[in-house]
């Protein structure tokens, strides 16, 4: 086991130097001069010229980005250009909120759509079943900062229930994780119908019917988990959209964490940021995946990892 | 010989188009598609007024408010910030979407289709190439990257394009490849390579076509994927801009309304929701259709 984490982890460091790569040329090409704009437009040339010198940006292009690779390795990621702090700072300053965000929408959809999903199943071409799958594809069809302005217009400036932005008491939480989380509930419960459908017509499950067993027993005791093994795939799929969809959410509701982090340091043109952001950003993804590989061994004892 | 081919081909296309016609839902994605086509086509004829015209008297009215501008009279759906006939601009808007999720989907499946049949029939190096920068694009958080791209290249539908595209070859590419692995060693390719067919014929007449089926699905199911990405980046500022009415940035806009007048930000969002509805429903169909080994 350890040593196929190890071997998985080595095979993704062309990925992520590629990823580096690419995020660098595209920073090269953004229009405007990002110390300009630090230093503000009175500055003289001469500063300037210094400041440049002083952050490397003279040096060859090459040269720049064989340092971030070098230092990115050791853990460091430099400094941001618009507030001085280290870029890796910034980073654990704001994630934690991201993975609190990530993890409560991650709870609701999970919840939600594993129920729904096999509810469906089971009772398949039922008025609950049609309603659940139409509900599930609208769903998937809203886009997510239209489901936030509207939740915050309903339950925030309507009703009154709950605050509409900001991140001081959990309840603030609530309407950005069921908001995320219900995206996800939606294809999550379209795939737990489908692979649920898919097993109970297995012959172990007519067995485990003939031998008399509570239909409680064959759903929890023998389908479910035979059910999870494609459901865990999208799951694992969906950590990516997790946090696209925190991108978004954390914009609209004000929440301070790396998804709106990532957009001020686009719109500031704080390039080590964005550098930093989207090399971490990957990392988290690699390691997703892995998560993902492995716990197939777990749900599965047939799945042998190499 | 060419004859029984071709009729062959037909039957099979036929066969499909006959599972979808059985399949309600899908027929219902069809017919909203087609509905939404002809609204983008005849947008001036039916619009009730001009979608950039303002009234500034006129600002923020609920739905069914007298109209100076409209030529009926009434907005229907109320007006906006600039007394900008909100209808009109949800009509103007379905062109915007509609062309955003074809054209960048065609770019997606010229660029993916070509990559991944160059990467799968020749393998070696060219494989590896085309594989390794689509792993490369699939660890990127996508719309990170969209949103790099468009402060890149500066807010506008051109660029969305681009930057969707950019990225979106990769999955077809792979789609594709796969499906042309497995081809290749097909004895009828084998057969076609002993007559001497050169290798673009080879591609283009006996392999691509078998893998149609799958490179429709997902076109498809790729289309409101990218209204969706159009949707989100004009939302963030980042796409078409004002005043050309687009989903998202009249969403952007409605949100600064949301007490005077909620109903704004409420009609372009049911606007995208109904057309990523139907593409999801017609994509959902297709697969089951061009599927035969799906069990029903």
């Amino acid at each position: 086991m350890a040593g196929y984490i190890v071997r998985r982890l080595i095979m993704a460091l062309p990925v992520l130097v590629g990823v580096s790569l690419i995020t660098f040329i595209l920073l090269n090409v953004v229009p405007g001069d990002p110390v300009l704009e630090m230093m503000g437009k009175h500055v003289d040339p001469l500063t300037l010229e210094k400041v440049r010198e002083q952050l490397g940006l003279n040096d060859p292009l090459y040269v720049q980005f064989g340092r971030f690779l070098f230092n990115a390795l050791r853990g460091d990621l430099g400094k941001s250009f618009k507030t001085g702090q280290p870029v890796t700072q910034m980073i654990m300053d704001t994630f934690p909120t991201t993975v609190k965000l990530a993890l409560s929408s991650a709870f609701v959809a999970i919840v939600l759509g594993i129920t729904v999903g096999i509810i469906s199943a089971v009772k398949q071409y039922s008025f609950f079943d049609h309603a659940a799958m139409i509900t599930a594809l609208a769903g998937i069809s809203a886009p997510i900062f239209w489901v936030a302005v509207v939740a915050q217009l309903v339950f925030g400036l309507q009703l009154k229930w709950l605050p509409i932005s900001g991140y001081s008491s959990p309840k603030h939480m609530i309407l950005p994780a069921v908001v995320l989380g219900i995206r996800f509930a939606a294809s999550i419960a379209r795939y737990t119908r489908s692979a649920f459908l898919e097993v109970i017509r297995q012959d172990f499950i007519r067995t485990a019917r003939a031998k008399g067993l509570a239909e409680r027993a064959v759903i929890f005791g023998h389908a479910l988990k035979n059910a999870m093994i494609p459901v865990v795939t999208i799951i694992g799929m969906q950590i990516s959209g997790l946090l696209t969809g925190s991108l978004l959410t954390e914009t609209i509701f004000a929440i301070p964490g790396l998804g709106r982090l990532s957009i001020w340091a686009l719109s500031n043109r704080d390039f080590p940021l964005v550098q930093g952001i989207v090399l971490f950003t990957a990392v988290v993804f690699v390691i997703g995946n892995l998560i993902v590989d492995i716990s197939y061994a777990f749900l599965d004892p047939r799945v042998r990892l190499q | 010989m060419d004859k029984t081919l071709h009729s062959k081909s037909a039957s099979l296309w036929g066969d499909a188009w006959r599972r979808l016609k059985k399949n309600r839902p899908a027929v219902a994605g069809l017919v909203v598609i087609i509905v939404l086509i002809i609204v983008a086509v005849m947008a001036p004829v039916i619009s009730p007024a001009d979608p950039i015209k303002t009234d500034l008297p006129n600002r923020l009215k609920p739905p069914g408010a007298p109209s100076a501008i409209c030529k009926n009279g009434v907005y229907i759906l109320g007006s906006d910030e600039f007394g900008r006939d909100i209808l009109s601009r949800v009509i103007y808007g379905t062109r915007i979407s509609l062309s955003v999720g074809i054209i960048s989907q065609a770019i997606v499946t010229v660029i993916g289709v070509t990559m991944g049949a160059l990467a799968g029939y020749y393998g070696g190096m060219m494989d590896m190439l085309v594989m390794r920068t689509a792993d490369i694009l699939f660890a990127f958080p996508e719309l990170l990257f969209y949103i790099g791209v468009m402060f890149a290249l500066g807010p506008s539908i051109y660029n969305i394009f681009i930057a969707l595209a950019l990225i979106g070859w990769a999955g077809v590419a792979r789609l594709v490849r796969s499906q042309v692995l497995y081809l290749r060693e097909m004895e009828y390719v084998e057969a076609a390579r002993a007559q001497g067919l050169s290798d673009a014929r080879i591609i283009l007449r006996h392999i691509l076509p078998n893998c149609m089926g799958p490179i429709i699905v997902s076109v498809t199911m790729g289309i409101p994927g990218a209204i969706l990405s159009e949707a989100t980046l004009s939302f963030l500022g980042l796409g078409v801009q004002p005043p050309t009415p687009s989903w998202g940035n009249m969403i952007y806009a409605a949100r600064a309304y949301m007490l005077s007048n909620p109903w704004y930000s409420v009609w372009p969002g049911i606007a995208i929701m109904v057309t990523v509805f139907a593409f999801n429903l017609l994509g959902d169909g297709l697969r089951d259709a061009l599927d035969p080994r799906l069990k029903r």
